[in-house]
């Protein structure tokens, strides 16, 4: 049952993330990663981590998607994939070096696992990240308040309209 | 329940899909998408990692790179837009002002 569910999970995952490399027009694209982050906040839900479902869908695929769709209308790209490729031999290697770093990457999975012992017990969902950030990870998870007030600052600065 | 390998394959899955996405594609919010996939891919081996060791670090760490990356989508629409104001075109093969 479980696997099956992964399976279809998975699936619906990568269909996605194929669907969001290969559509030209990019809102087509910001909608396949909606799709593709849903199915990985499923997926976090399968793996226990009900905390990171829940803020996979409202960052994520909620705040993060709806910028991404804002600056779509703001600019109203998908010219840009039209016409002739003036670097057409570069791209022409992206799926060689593609399939080579999955290559890498599933041998290092495959060599990593091999001989794991049983898995130990899961931490119980939301009650142990909780106490994670407000003890070993408190001043990190201050600093990210700093990150992102900083970040609000310069993307002001950077988008305002210049006088004259 | 799969296992957790199996969670970790997936992951490089995305991750190489994202990859390619990033040469192949000339749009630079298309772009912009392909590297959140490749941020998303290295969370799911976070989380999987994490579930296999029994310990919630990496749902932390997760919580961390999510922090940094609406941080990062924000400061980089914000530049993509910028760049638009100046050059009216958004493709990535004519933004090569900053060559050495």
């Amino acid at each position: 049952m479980g696997v099956v569910a992964f399976v279809v999970i998975a699936g619906i995952a990568v269909g996605s993330a194929l669907g969001l490399v290969a559509k030209r027009n990019p809102i087509h694209a910001a909608l396949f990663l909606v799709v593709n982050l849903g199915a990985v906040a499923v997926l976090y839900l399968t793996l226990g981590a009900q905390f990171l479902a829940v803020a996979q869908v409202a960052v994520y695929a909620g705040a993060i998607m709806v910028l991404f769709l804002f600056a779509i209308f703001v600019l109203i790209p998908g010219k840009e994939e039209t016409g002739p490729d003036p670097r057409r031999s570069y791209r022409i290697v992206a799926l060689p070096v593609g399939a080579a770093l999955l290559a890498l990457l599933a041998a290092v999975v495959v060599v990593g696992t091999r001989g794991a012992g049983s898995p130990a017990p899961a931490p119980d969902g939301v009650e142990s990240i909780a106490r994670l950030l407000f003890t070993d990870y408190l001043f990190p998870f201050e600093v990210t308040s700093v990150l992102l007030l900083a970040a609000m600052v310069g993307v002001m600065l950077l988008a305002r309209r210049r006088e004259g | 329940m799969a296992p957790d390998s199996w969670y970790v394959g997936l992951s490089a899955v995305l991750f190489s899909i994202g990859v390619v996405g990033v040469i192949v594609r000339r749009d630079p919010l298309v772009i912009f998408m392909s590297i959140e996939l490749m941020l998303n891919a290295a969370n799911l081996a976070f989380v999987a990692f994490g579930h296999r060791l029994g310990s919630a670090d990496g749902q932390a760490i997760v919580f961390f790179v999510m922090a940094v990356a609406a941080a990062e989508v924000a400061v980089g629409l914000a530049i993509i837009v910028a760049i638009f104001r100046l050059r009216r075109r958004l493709s990535v093969d004519d933004l090569s002002t900053m060559r050495g």
